[in-house]
């Protein structure tokens, strides 16, 4: 009788198609979004996540495009990040089909867009996606922006408590130590944002092996996201629950 | 024909595909006489109680739910749309609901909020809308709950460091607290037992 801690999936996409590099560079094709959507679906995820890493906004559109064709067809959360920088932004995705968007970048510049999209949507519909590694701040983590090469020196402890108190619903913590490496979730990290975080954390950046996934809860992570691994086939949904299940955490179990 | 209420904005296009699913005409209306005529209306909600019990005023939904209760037909509400049915929200600023049903709508007393996930659900006893989805897990998202059972209904409940209502069901208006058409399978199981057993009976 307790709540499940969330498996998701996260599809990069650009110019209508998944991508996955390491450290957000040297991007390998791996496939239709709507058909990983619709299979990751039929395999338990919990939720869905786009991240559009589109370099224009002819790009950009095809994303609009894949959200409403994934909203036809499944039926989980599907959250929407990447080129938001207005509450108009929100509308657009959320009446395409998304349920929830994250924003970064736009934030970081403007934190006021974080009390406009809360104010007019409710805090449950907006993910604070943080790119966060080791540097001289005061709590030992920067966070970074254009995918963890330009540091900001925002202390990202101070950030997320900033954010959370003017409306975010969910931080998404991604290591730019960790992104890719397949050496595990950055646990250090996770345990020390969850020490002054009160909304659910979303752990991401570093999954390799069935362990780092128990690992990253036990730091006190309430969903796991991971795309790699899952993308090219090193383990899959069901592979990663029945780990949990044996470890004695609550998981969705589904049939297919 | 089942239709969505459309009174502000938010994610309605996945409720018109899952309705689609058990139902053969579904639409989304803001027009009060189709949603008050409909052989099955939904009323979603997202975001803040306040906020959409506003949306819902401006939109006629008031009378819109109440002539559909005089004239027997169902309603079923989702998320903020369960919570307007109570007498009191206290979200963010104290509100009032449209006070179908008895009782405050309230902050969940968690250390983590919103609760955010797939949670289970503790079906009441004669529950015709869990039928064959009673152990399955339903898609919540949410910082507020009504807690005291409302009489003369089936009440189920859910967990999330307290019990609150996760749904109700009387023989014209049902609520969940969870999304169904964000609950994979077992929602679209859910809201086919709600076609079943209220817009087609």
């Amino acid at each position: 009788m307790t709540l499940a801690k969330r498996i998701i999936p996260c599809l990069d996409v650009a110019g209508g198609r998944v991508v996955k590099g390491i450290n957000f560079l040297d991007l390998k094709d791996a496939g239709d979004p709507v058909e990983l959507a619709a299979k990751y679906g039929r395999e338990g995820a919990d939720e869905l996540t786009f991240l559009d890493i589109s370099a224009s906004v002819e790009e950009r559109n095809t994303t609009l495009d894949i959200v409403r064709k994934t909203a036809e067809q499944v039926f989980i959360p599907l959250t929407v990040g990447g080129g938001i920088r207005t509450a108009d932004d929100v509308n657009t995705l959320l009446r395409a089909g998304a349920d929830k968007v994250s924003i970064n970048t736009a934030a970081i510049l403007r934190p006021q867009l974080i009390n406009e999209i809360s104010d007019r949507f409710g805090n449950q519909v907006l993910v604070l996606s943080v790119d966060a590694r080791r540097a001289g701040t005061s709590s030992g983590y920067e966070v970074t922006t254009h995918g963890g090469r330009t540091g900001t020196e925002i202390d990202a402890l101070k950030w997320i408590e900033d954010a959370v108190a003017r409306g975010v619903g969910e931080i998404l913590l991604n290591s730019m130590d960790a992104d890719g490496t397949k050496e595990g979730y950055d646990l250090p990290m996770l345990e020390d944002v969850r020490a002054i975080c009160s909304v659910p954390i979303i752990a991401s950046g570093g999954a390799g092996k069935l362990e780092d996934f128990a690992e990253a809860l036990e730091s006190g992570a309430d969903a796991l996201l991971a795309a790699s691994v899952f993308h090219f086939g090193q383990m899959s949904i069901p592979d990663v629950k029945g780990f949990l299940v044996q470890r004695g955490y609550p998981v969705r179990i589904t049939r297919q | 024909m089942i239709a969505i209420l459309d009174y502000g904005s938010g994610n309605l296009r996945s409720a018109e595909r899952a309705f689609a699913r058990a139902y053969s005409d579904v639409i989304v209306s803001s027009d009060p006489a189709i949603c008050a005529e409909a052989d099955g209306l939904v009323v979603p909600g997202v975001g803040a109680f306040a906020a959409c019990m506003d949306q819902l005023i401006e939109a006629g939904g008031a009378e819109i739910i109440d002539a559909r209760i005089a004239h027997e037909l169902p309603t079923l509400g989702i998320c903020v749309g369960m919570q307007v049915m109570f007498s009191d929200g206290r979200e963010k600023s104290a509100h009032k609901g449209l006070g179908i049903w008895p009782g405050d709508v309230s902050q969940l007393d968690a250390p983590i909020l919103p609760h955010i996930g797939w949670n289970t659900v503790s079906v009441g006893e004669g529950s015709q809308l869990f039928t064959g989805v009673e152990e399955e897990r339903f898609y919540f998202v949410h910082s507020y709950a009504a807690k005291s059972e409302v009489p003369d209904a089936v009440n189920s409940t859910a967990n999330y460091n307290e019990n609150f209502l996760a749904a109700v069901e009387t023989p014209y208006v049902v609520t969940t607290q969870f999304h169904p058409e964000k609950s994979g399978a077992a929602g679209l199981k859910l809201i086919e037992n709600w076609v079943t057993h209220w817009v087609r009976a």
